[in-house]
């Protein structure tokens, strides 16, 4: 290597060396067990998983007549109270949720047992920009990702000949479009709202990914990214069979349910808190959709907020329910989730502060401009029960 | 026989690492273990998602924490 290159990698271990604490790894949506084979016949699974379904779908049809037995009936409560209100909320939005979660956590860690980050790689190689956009924003959202991994695919991919604008629309929408998210939505919203957030959450990564291809910034990454040699991609998972699918579902059911119920729980009560006691349309006048500020304001709040972007849900839930505007609440949620410090400073690792910034700003352009575009469509969401 | 655990310090890691320490010990099995933390190595070997775990140069896994049991398994192998 020459001597600059060396000054350069040196300099990056040392940085690498310094922050290893600060590396949060967000992987709320992704398994980190390893799958061992058991001894259990294919059929033998499915007759269980078929059996789970059918409890399942009888369980989730009975959840509103259960809640309020167990909030008027069991507990006695005045309906119509604040307490009531809240109380009711909560009985019968936790079990639902983590029912929604539990399904989905389950399916979509089956569907991203096709999907590994080296075939992603394999597919987007040497592709042009344009479709290749799509492509990696659709794959964000299946590909298994946790962001610690975020520097060793980035260099992967750009060894791999993956355009710079291509990669940047994989890296905005897979944590942004995270069917977690997405079924949290779907369970305390509405179906409506769970589709806007996806499109729209894949036309950002697409849009931002193409512009910033565009712009020719492959001088903004850093000179080492370029230098370093890989060895030869390894995909140690091999062909899984069905019955190792399942058990790699499991495995994502345990784990990552196991990890996030209890800030969906905490979300649901605060979000309870709020639907029963902060009155109706209290949130029109900050956040409604005439106060044309509240956008650009919702989004720049949410920057230094990387919470779990589960437990933001049920609170995005019970303010749309009192009078914020859809635009409004989905800025702040985009904002929350694909603006993240720490994302931020492992990106450093690989990009200059020039593409970061530009980065960052293309992103947090794109969610004003997504909320308002929703605001000024003026859409009536009504919370679903 | 030597294991190599890739990646740059992040909680999981660290558990991969402790797992490997600890199936080491309980199989009894004379084996070396290393860290590997700077990403230019790491990439050597051809991984996208850390941690990753190596035994004898092949890497094994790589984007999972491998459980004590896991480890002693392929320690087995090796």
């Amino acid at each position: 290597m020459s001597e600059t290159a060396t000054e350069a990698v040196e300099g990056v271990e040392s940085g690498v060396h310094e922050a290893p604490t600060l590396i949060s790894c967000e992987c709320e949506d992704v398994a980190e067990q390893a799958v061992s084979p058991d001894g259990i016949a294919l059929w033998k699974k499915l007759v269980l998983i078929a059996g789970a379904v059918a409890a399942w779908v009888i369980l989730y049809r009975m959840l509103t007549p259960i809640s309020e037995w167990m909030a008027y009936g069991l507990i006695g409560l005045t309906e119509g109270s604040h307490l009531a209100e809240a109380i009711w909320f909560f009985i019968y939005e936790v079990p639902k949720v983590l029912m929604l979660l539990a399904a989905v956590v389950f399916g979509v860690g089956i569907v991203r047992t096709f999907f590994t980050p080296e075939r992603t790689r394999a597919m987007l190689a040497g592709r042009a920009q344009g479709i290749a956009n799509g492509l990696a924003a659709i794959l964000g959202v299946v590909t298994p990702f946790c962001s610690c991994s975020a520097v060793p695919l980035f260099i992967g991919f750009v060894e791999a000949g993956v355009p710079l604008g291509v990669t940047l629309s994989f890296l905005i929408s897979a944590p942004m479009v995270n069917e977690v998210a997405l079924v949290l939505l779907f369970g305390l919203v509405g179906w409506q709202v769970a589709v806007i957030y996806l499109v729209s959450g894949l036309a950002l990564a697409i849009a931002a990914g193409w512009l910033i291809g565009r712009l020719g910034m492959e001088s903004e990454v850093e000179d080492w990214v370029y230098q370093v040699e890989m060895g030869e991609q390894q995909d140690t998972r091999g062909t899984l069979t069905w019955s190792e699918r399942i058990n790699q579902g499991m495995v994502a059911l345990r784990d990552i349910f196991g990890r996030v119920w209890l800030y969906v729980v905490i979300g649901i009560a605060v979000g309870a808190g709020i639907h029963g006691y902060v009155p109706e349309a209290a949130m029109a006048r900050i956040m409604g959709a005439d106060a044309w500020w509240s956008v650009p304001a919702a989004v720049l709040i949410a920057v230094p907020m990387y919470s779990n972007a589960v437990g933001v849900i049920p609170v995005v839930e019970a303010l749309l329910g009192k009078g914020a505007a859809l635009g409004t609440v989905l800025g702040f949620m985009m904002s929350v989730i694909a603006l993240s410090l720490p994302e931020g400073i492992i990106l450093r690792k690989v990009l200059k502060p020039k593409l970061i910034a530009v980065f960052f700003g293309t992103v947090a352009v794109g969610i004003v401009a997504t909320g308002f575009l929703f605001n000024a469509l003026n859409l009536a969401v009504s919370v679903a029960p | 026989m030597k294991i190599q655990i890739l990646g740059t310090g992040c909680p999981k890691c660290q558990k991969l690492a402790a797992n490997a320490k600890k199936a080491v010990e309980v199989s009894g099995v004379g084996a070396e273990i290393e860290k590997v933390e700077k990403l230019p190595e790491i990439m050597e070997f051809g991984v996208m998602s850390t941690p990753a775990l190596a035994v004898n140069g092949e890497v094994k896994a790589a984007g999972k924490v491998l459980s004590v049991d896991q480890i002693e398994d392929l320690l087995k192998e090796a």
